[in-house]
């Protein structure tokens, strides 16, 4: 997400001449074109009125620094200011006594009742009992919904079916929270129009019957300019505590983050970035600017590498890089690691430029291909994955069979494999040309299954 | 178009003309036009989700038109403003839906919660008044309980549900569907599929795959793909309507939800930039809030 934004403000402030400092004239013509660039963005107007005001005050005759061009510098403006706008990272509170409520607002079908799973999952991952509750019997076969998921996280849902009202369901789903030393309530509530009165005083009723150490906004990261009357509208009446940004996996350039932290000062808690229900990300307001500007989410990505990759397994195998004896076994072994890191899409894309790039291309191609030559060196016997220079042609074909490939299949992955080992080489003896690190490998990979 | 459904539309937009369009004829009846008057332009099409690059042609033509002197005082102004954006809106042939065949195939597709489902129980209701003999498909497998969602509408309703258990081959259920609308002389069969964000290639391509399966058992099936679109949704509606047309032939938007305060503008760059005419506008929370789309009654409203 977020490409088009930051491409633009690239282009935009790549175009400043290098001098000592930043003209009035041309910080006018770069914040004109970071104007348009939010507002198509979905950044809401006013919103956009008051953030290029904030940039172009710092801009003007800022002293443009020896390690910074001009367009860097603005950047930097550019990205603090987002930065302070999107405001600071914030967890639950889930201060005072047990059970603590949390309660979830918003529009029809900006995505409560997944995000209320993800939640609870999220919770019970921390060491708390969640309890969820099916606060909305309006729509249809919601409470079946929100007990089909409590079912697969093998969660408890509270629910009373459609004729009791939601502040009785809550006040009882509270109730018994108490008595079976539940320690967190998660409510999902129905879906509602802000401008529809009578609902709203229905959620200031559950609010009053629960007081709720958490209210959160539910917000749909494709929502448009009127994202900032809901969001206005939802914390006059029941006072938000935060904001959860859902389908964040779009495409959407998510402008809505920044209109409704803006206009309503609450903090941005969690991110949906998915439809499985552990698709919930906590939201870092640094790393989102870094989107917004280009610079991609290298900090996520790193964290997840280090998350599943086995330090000393890292170590033994860079080791073994620098001597030059990475062989298929160990090649296979890399492949695994990157896998349990997610989908090579979701990956990509947190790396800058790379999201660019693989924009059209069918973003499963690589796990497809990564699929394959896993196949392959699988159907190979340790010996021949030690020592890939004794397969010959009747092995190779046995190996083919084996993998559900063609001999072409296997011989591309063995004339690769040489090319790797030798870039390998040639990079562990101190190699200045290599273009290591995870980039470098996926371009092999690439070549590899192509 | 009769005078109820006009008056339907008219009450609907009826939030969106006084708290912004309203403002827009308001500005425009003051009689001056100044550098003000363009500036206020902008910013109240921008905030209605017209889009930056749709406002900014729209304001540029109008500008020379007015420094041509062609068009002089606001009145004119205002005019113009309509008839610009009545072409942007362009005139869309009759609905493939209308046309008499014997098995007519609709697919409704979208992102997640844009309201297909509740779209499709109006849809339903709205044919069947009209003498339609309407079957639904419960083709979205995969969302919790969306099968039993439609299920409750299709009773409602009072047309029947083809449902194959959750999370089987929504190919299957539309493939029974289709047999099953065959021999029970059903005329309009429509598919509610998974939402899906329209940039997973892989749920693309098995929405693409669904299609499939009924572009082989009828004849030029599905006849007409209506994508639903969230009325708050604001620029990524165009990046939607392209993917999901690329995938599956979309033949025309249906906007949901234009009952609260958003402005559905981004329709006017779908319909331009991607030739997809409006159909049907979500109005309310009843099932009979569904209005057929009619481009100058929507414009109309928009200045009164």
């Amino acid at each position: 997400m977020f490409e088009n934004l930051s491409d633009k403000l690239q282009g935009i402030l790549g175009k400043l001449s290098n001098r000592g400092k930043l003209s009035e004239a041309e910080v006018d013509a770069a914040l004109r074109e970071v104007r348009l660039a939010l507002l198509e963005a979905d950044v809401n107007f006013k919103v956009v009125k008051d953030f290029i005001s904030r940039v172009r005050e710092r801009a003007i005759g800022a002293e443009v620094m020896k390690s910074l061009t001009p367009a860097q510098q603005v950047i930097k403006i550019v990205y603090e200011e987002l930065i302070a706008t999107l405001g600071e990272p914030s967890r639950l509170n889930l201060s005072g006594p047990s059970p603590h409520v949390i309660m979830l607002v918003g529009l029809q079908g900006s995505g409560k009742t997944t995000t209320a799973a993800k939640l609870a999952l999220t919770l019970r991952k921390a060491g708390q009992r969640p309890l969820l509750v099916a606060a909305d019997p309006y729509r249809p076969a919601a409470i079946v919904q929100l007990e089909v998921l409590g079912k697969q996280l093998d969660i408890p849902v509270h629910s009373e079916g459609t004729e009791v009202p939601p502040p009785k369901i809550c006040s009882n789903a509270l109730k018994r929270a108490r008595e079976a030393a539940y320690s967190v309530v998660v409510l999902d509530t129905a879906g509602r129009l802000h401008i529809n009165d009578e609902m709203m005083r229905e959620l200031e009723q559950v609010k009053a019957q629960t007081h709720p150490q958490e209210v959160l906004l539910v917000v749909d990261a494709m929502t448009g300019q009127d994202a900032v009357r809901v969001a206005d509208e939802f914390h006059k009446r029941v006072g938000l505590t935060g904001l959860i940004l859902t389908k964040v996996d779009g495409d959407a350039r998510g402008g809505a983050a920044i209109s409704v932290r803006a206009v309503t000062g609450v903090p941005i808690k969690f991110l949906g970035v998915g439809e499985k229900t552990d698709a919930l990300e906590v939201f870092y307001p640094d790393r989102m600017a870094s989107r917004i500007l280009g610079m991609g989410d290298v900090l996520t990505a790193i964290e997840k590498a280090q998350e599943v990759m086995d330090q000393e397994q890292a170590l033994k195998m860079g080791q073994k890089l620098v001597k030059g004896e990475f062989d298929l076994e160990d090649f296979r072994e890399q492949l695994r690691q990157i896998k349990k890191m997610g989908p090579i899409s979701q990956l990509l894309d947190m790396i800058p430029g790379m999201s660019q790039l693989t924009k059209d291309m069918a973003p499963d191609v690589t796990d497809k291909q990564m699929k394959m030559i896993e196949a392959i060196i699988n159907s190979m016997t340790p010996e021949e994955r030690r020592n890939p220079r004794i397969i010959n042609a009747s092995r190779k074909r046995r190996i083919a069979r084996g993998s559900g490939t063609t001999v072409t299949d296997v011989n591309d992955l063995l004339t690769q494999f040489r090319q790797m080992q030798h870039m390998m080489k040639q990079l562990g003896g101190g190699g200045r040309h290599g273009r290591g690190g995870l980039k470098g490998l996926m371009s092999m990979l690439g070549r590899l299954g192509g | 178009m009769s005078v109820f459904r006009r008056s339907k539309i008219r009450d609907s937009l009826t939030k969106t003309r006084h708290s912004f369009f309203g403002q827009i004829a308001g500005l425009l009846r003051g009689g001056e036009i100044t550098e003000e008057t363009w500036e206020e332009l902008e910013a109240l099409l921008v905030q209605a989700d017209v889009g930056v690059n749709t406002t900014i042609a729209l304001v540029d033509r109008l500008r020379t038109e007015v420094a041509k002197g062609r068009v002089r005082g606001a009145q004119a102004l205002q005019d113009l403003l309509k008839q610009e954006l009545l072409n942007l809106l362009g005139t869309p042939p009759p609905m493939i839906i209308d046309e008499p065949r014997l098995l007519t195939v609709v697919f409704i597709v979208g992102v997640n919660g844009s309201g297909k489902t509740t779209t499709i129980a109006k849809l339903a209701k709205y044919y069947k008044d009209r003498g339609r003999k309407v079957m639904l498909a419960a083709a979205d497998t995969f969302r919790a309980a969306a099968i039993d969602q439609l299920k409750i509408w299709g009773e409602r309703v009072g047309v029947p549900v083809i449902a194959h258990q959750p999370g089987a081959d929504p190919g299957a259920v539309v493939y029974d569907s289709i047999r099953a609308s065959q021999s029970r002389k059903a005329d309009l069969l429509i598919v509610d599929t998974a939402g899906r964000l329209h940039t997973k290639y892989n749920l693309m391509e098995e929405l693409r795959k669904v299609w499939g399966v009924a572009n082989k058992r009828v004849h030029q099936a599905p006849h007409e793909t209506f994508l639903v679109l969230d009325a708050t949704t604001g620029q990524n509606a165009l990046s939607q309507a392209r993917y999901f047309k690329e995938a599956v032939h979309v033949t025309g938007v249906i906007v949901a939800k234009l009952d609260g305060t958003a402005k559905g503008g981004v329709v006017f760059a779908i319909a331009q930039e991607l030739g997809l005419p409006v159909r049907f506008i979500g109005t309310g929370e009843t099932l009979d809030d569904l209005a057929e789309f009619d481009a100058k009654a929507f414009v109309e409203g928009l200045f009164e």
